[in-house]
């Protein structure tokens, strides 16, 4: 058997510098959490601010408040009925923004925007991470980002949802607004199906592409849409707040659906 | 035109960062200036270098603390009054100056079960489809440069890690013979999960930024990999269905080669040829005396036309 050298006690390079980066490798991770955070702040304010997510007049519905769950659902805005009381704390969306959230966070983009951005476990790299001990997500509760498959099962659901709110918007004429809401939910699709977990089950798992010729196509083309996840993540959170800041716009009255057919 | 460099040179004893003024010609590359450094200024500077491109995965250094092939960094990428700072690999022990000691890459790699073929089937009866077989073609394409397993922040940072933690280049190598069509493992995914330390990763990709050959190491091995590990230890769905269909006694798979501590030989050491089987059968002598194609006659016309 043969063994390679080995030299106990032997050190790293002493090197004083933390890093030798010369470029601005902060910027990547600066703009990520300003763009995450705004993001989140927004997000947070509009759920809980109860108000202004429908327009009756033509079927809009924003994808924050979708499906309207809560008793004070306005008219014509619930779909599945209001089985949850009115509390503040409640949101109109509560069974599925929990699976939303979770679905981006155990997202395998997003992982590696907020490790680097928010928990500098690196920042950049080849930059030191800024922990003293470090277990990755061997234990509770980063163990848990394991279950984004089933998060991405329920997303799947919910993009559902959302394709047939932008359906019923149909029902109405057709205005802007009509093509916001079916910009969004095709983003959310590209999103959703580009995902590491999707392309797993489309075809991934499989030892032999040629014994599954149907599969191998779907993962091809789950491969090619996953190559652009980063991107697609990044573009769903601008479709996802457009729609919600238009739809808010509407209803709030500040500014009239630019109607092609009414 | 003469530019400003700075070398670290030292060994595991200490050491210091050196400034040095050298010509930079058209063209030319970070490992050249070092070689124009031993040549005119320190006789002694030590280096690891073979091809000179970007092939043998020799000259791994870290330029302007970047881990970089010092071959495949053109001068002509950094501005003309830039100083450019030379450093050995962070991550591993230094030898002397930019040499290393890169043996935890060796010691990982022979910790990684080898291909394990199905029983019954000798080298040379081996067949497989190109469409099963080209995921695993891209990461054939390694190097072992090792800049990934310097990069990586898991060991880079946390030295304690070396221990659990093989590392991206183990990694593909384990997806690699996990998608093999005909590696009769079935216990990949957990070896991977218990004994290589796949849950270290938290897939921040910077093996994947630093890879010269540019190998999609995290989306499609270390991920995927991930992926398979949910599939046998956190998918409930699966262990249920593995339960109730009696699937969840996975046939053992003979240990090729492994001896008493589980680590594998090195096959060159137990094969009677260099090189490991070879695929055309191991009982071929060379040259073949069964010629398998015919060449055509003159003037004859060809195939194609």
């Amino acid at each position: 058997m043969t063994t390679t050298v080995s030299r106990p006690g032997a050190k790293r390079a002493a090197i004083a510098a933390r890093t030798l980066r010369t470029d601005r490798w902060w910027l990547a991770p600066l703009i990520t959490f300003a763009g995450l955070s705004a993001w989140v702040l927004y997000a947070t304010v509009r759920v809980f601010m109860h108000k202004w997510y429908y327009v009756p007049d033509f079927h809009y519905l924003t994808p924050f408040y979708s499906p309207c769950l809560t008793d004070r659902c306005v008219e014509g805005s619930a779909e599945f009925g209001t089985p949850l009381p009115s509390f503040w704390l409640i949101p109109e969306a509560a069974f599925t923004l929990p699976f939303l959230l979770l679905f981006r966070l155990t997202c395998y983009y997003y992982r590696k925007a907020y490790y680097r951005a928010f928990w500098l476990s690196p920042p950049a790299c080849a930059v030191p991470d800024a922990h003293a001990k470090y277990t990755g997500e061997t234990r509770f509760p980063l163990v848990f980002q394991n279950l984004h498959r089933y998060a991405f099962y329920a997303a799947t659901i919910i993009s559902v949802i959302n394709t047939w709110d932008a359906i019923r918007s149909f029902g109405t004429g057709f205005g802007l607004g009509n093509v916001i809401l079916t910009a969004n939910v095709v983003m959310l699709w590209a999103y959703t199906l580009s995902c590491h977990s999707c392309r797993h089950i489309a075809g991934g798992r499989l030892k032999h592409f040629s014994k599954h010729p149907v599969r191998y196509r779907f993962w091809t083309f789950v491969s090619k849409l996953n190559a652009r996840h980063m991107l697609l993540a990044w573009v769903t959170l601008g479709t996802l707040a457009l729609t919600d800041f238009y739809v808010m716009a509407l209803a709030a009255g500040w500014w009239p659906d630019l109607r092609f057919i009414s | 035109m003469s530019r400003h460099f700075r070398v670290w040179r030292g060994d595991s004893s200490g050491g210091e960062i050196r400034d040095y003024d050298v010509d930079v010609n058209d063209g030319e590359v970070v490992l050249d200036i070092i070689h124009r450094i031993q040549a005119t200024q320190a006789p002694d500077l030590a280096c690891r270098w073979n091809c000179k491109a970007g092939k043998c995965g020799s000259c791994s250094m870290e330029i302007n603390g970047k881990p970089r092939l010092g071959c495949m960094t053109r001068m002509s990428t950094f501005e003309e009054s830039e100083t450019v700072t030379i450093t050995p690999l962070r991550a591993f022990p230094v030898i002397r100056d930019l040499v290393t000691d890169v043996s935890f890459n060796y010691t990982k790699a022979r910790e990684t079960p080898a291909f394990s073929p199905p029983e019954g089937l000798a080298p040379g009866e081996y067949r497989m489809q190109q469409i099963d077989v080209e995921r695993s073609q891209e990461f054939r394409k390694c190097i072992e440069c090792f800049l990934c397993q310097n990069t990586c922040h898991v060991v880079r940072d946390h030295e304690e890690n070396k221990e659990a933690f093989s590392g991206p280049r183990s990694f593909i190598r384990a997806a690699e013979l996990d998608m093999h069509p005909l590696d009769a493992r079935s216990d990949r995914k957990e070896y991977a999960q218990a004994h290589q330390g796949l849950g270290y990763c938290n897939i921040t990709k910077c093996c994947s930024e630093v890879c010269p050959e540019h190998i999609k190491i995290t989306d499609n091995a270390i991920i995927p990999l991930k992926e398979r590990v949910v599939d046998r230890r956190y998918d409930p769905l699966v262990w249920l269905g593995r339960k109730i269909f009696r699937r969840d006694q996975l046939a053992e798979a003979p240990q090729v080669g492994a001896g008493p501590d589980a680590h594998l030989d090195v096959g060159e050491m137990l094969s009677t040829q260099s090189g490991g089987p070879s695929p055309f059968g191991d009982d071929q002598t060379f040259p073949l005396t069964e010629i398998t194609y015919q060449h055509p006659a003159p003037g004859s016309p060809s195939r194609d036309s």
